[in-house]
């Protein structure tokens, strides 16, 4: 079994880092658009679920396109932040982070949409009357009531953070200890003559992280059923 | 105080209702379908009042236009059917919910004669879905009464209980009354809960106020003699242990239940349904029926039917609703004014209705 180089232990700790962040954004953005989904009525709301769910569906290559037009140094929002923050996302590691979140976006609202959805409306007009305000209420009941589905949307969200492609390089390139993380590195690895051995111990470890985290987020949902029933 | 006034439809359906109540147990009386949750939504401040106004203490909730207090504002506390305690927290945070949210110099109600009164002490560390129907429901109560509310809406609390479990309940809601001082508007489509809580009741009907009054005015009126009822007032006594009895002393004598009621010194409202009431011109002697009160005749209505019910006043102030048959009205000469003794079957007034 050959080694694996340098290279690619840095885009596997690369990709961590990339997924890890991109779960920490995701899953409180999902959240807050989850209860937009699950309780909001207003006009529009159908094209507002598709817009999210969009990356699921396009060809990842466009979803980077679009980043890239829209955030790159010289897009509307990239060069806005960029004059204005000195935030810079095309090419950086943290334009990794976006074009993961953006990704895994549509899977993580899913899952703590529907667990929103099955929270009882009840429960949380009960709380109303014994005073609390509808933002106390979304903390203290439907927040925890949720939690099987944030749970499981996180690690999901994270396994498609760590597998994130198409979009990845498109937006934000192929750069060594930069942008190149586990997927790039296969991909690349898979160009080079000699990249065979590398290419295939890549995709054995991210075949294996994928199926943990799938694991992962079904042992805690059977959890969290068991514990509520 | 409480002032409602409603009009408005809500679904296929039109509430059209004006009533005040003060301290002590109001109770919303009538059929499914009356109207009374949806009053109490309205109150409550879950669903937006349409035409009308809703005040409490003097200060305007909801005038239907401008003015819509949210429910978290209006400290009016709710007992829904189902105890929707919440799942994910102890019984003991469950208790305290309501307190997070109540102002230090608000929270007249303590945690301590609460757990006392409603028996839930050992209770606190468990969680909700571990509980039977009749402790979740009395959780509830507690959790609404915590929060130290200016008013308690009951929204037929006791409807999912079997009548074990009613019964069980039903003198704690009596201690809450008593004790806490909190004001409650209490749903209910059982006489017997009814009349034996409330001060005042306003009876609903297809989203109308049909009547309104003591419970002994209200229930003493219906269209089908087996709906009559009267409620007479009295003091429990110390209960016959041998026979499973125990007294209700009255002015005009002592009405026996069955069973062994406490405490000694109470007073209880015993529900006398018009048909279980036999009247009899002369003291009767060599009777199975124990229960013998004292009255004279008040009024007996003119009717085509066989019987009329007959309408006594009892001694020491009661009123008493006997159903008869017009023959024997006319062969005792059942005439106003005269003394007469009503006989109550005692197996007619079991532990139920007290």
């Amino acid at each position: 079994m050959p080694d694996l180089s340098p290279d690619a232990w840095i885009a596997i700790a690369l990709s961590f880092k990339v997924a890890a962040m991109a779960t920490l954004w995701g899953v409180p953005v999902s959240t807050v658009l989850a209860l937009i989904l699950a309780r909001g009525r207003f006009p529009g709301k159908a094209l507002f679920d598709g817009i999210i769910h969009l990356p699921l569906v396009l060809p990842p290559v466009v979803t980077g396109y679009a980043l890239l037009l829209l955030l790159g140094r010289k897009g509307p929002l990239g060069a806005f932040l960029d004059q204005h923050f000195g935030i810079v996302f095309a090419f950086r590691w943290t334009g990794a982070v976006v074009a993961a979140v953006v990704m895994s976006l549509p899977i993580i609202v899913r899952a703590i949409r529907l667990s929103i959805e099955s929270v009882d409306t009840r429960l949380e007009q009960a709380s109303g009357t014994l005073g609390a305000s509808p933002v106390a209420t979304f903390f203290l009941v439907t927040l925890p009531l949720s939690m099987p589905g944030i749970l499981v949307g996180a690690t999901l969200g994270f396994a498609k953070a760590l597998g994130e492609f198409g979009a990845t390089i498109t937006f934000v390139s192929n750069i060594p200890g930069e942008t190149r993380t586990i997927a790039s590195a296969i991909y690349t690895a898979s160009q080079s003559p000699e990249g065979d051995g590398e290419a295939l111990m890549l995709s054995v470890i991210a075949a294996g992280i994928g199926l943990a985290a799938l694991v992962a987020s079904e042992i805690i949902a059977r959890w969290f059923r068991r514990a509520s029933s | 105080m409480i002032d409602v006034e409603i009009h408005q439809r809500i679904g296929n359906f039109l509430l059209d209702i004006d009533f005040s109540g003060g301290g002590g147990i109001t109770a919303l009386f009538g059929p499914s379908g009356s109207g009374k949750s949806s009053v109490i939504k309205v109150i409550a401040g879950l669903t937006r009042l349409g035409t009308g106004r809703v005040m409490l203490d003097g200060a305007v909730l909801a005038d239907g236009e401008s003015r819509h207090m949210p429910p978290h504002r209006r400290r009016i506390g709710v007992v829904f059917q189902e105890a929707r305690l919440f799942p994910h927290l102890s019984v003991r945070h469950n208790l305290r919910y309501g307190r997070l949210f109540t102002p230090r110099r608000e929270q007249r109600v303590a945690e301590g004669p609460v757990i006392d009164t409603l028996g839930i002490g050992h209770l606190l560390d468990r969680h909700p879905a571990t509980l039977s129907g009749g402790e979740q429901q009395r959780v509830a109560i507690g959790r609404a009464l915590l929060a130290s509310p200016r008013l308690l809406l009951m929204d037929e609390p006791l409807a999912s209980l079997d009548a074990a479990r009613r019964l069980e309940i039903l003198p704690l809601i009596e201690t809450l009354r008593d004790e806490f001082g909190i004001p409650i508007i209490y749903v209910s489509h059982a006489v017997e809960e009814v009349a034996r809580l409330a001060e005042k009741v306003v009876v609903l009907d297809a989203g109308k106020v049909a009547r309104e009054g003591s419970p002994a005015d209200v229930f003493r009126v219906a269209a089908d003699r087996f709906e009559i009822i009267s409620v007479v007032e009295g003091r429990l006594g110390k209960p016959n242990e041998a026979f499973q009895l125990t007294p209700v002393e009255t002015p005009a004598g002592i009405v026996w239940l069955n069973g062994i009621i406490r405490p000694e010194g109470r007073t209880a409202h015993v529900l006398v349904h018009a048909i279980d009431v036999a009247l009899a011109t002369h003291r009767p002697e060599a009777v199975s029926i124990r229960t013998v009160l004292t009255g004279t005749i008040a009024g007996v209505p003119d009717g085509p039917g066989p019987s009329v019910t007959v309408d006594l006043t009892l001694e020491g102030g009661g009123r008493l609703a006997a159903s008869v048959t017009r023959a024997a009205v006319a062969e005792l000469g059942l005439v106003p004014g005269r003394r007469v003794f009503a006989l109550v079957k005692s197996v007619a007034l079991d532990e139920r209705p007290v």
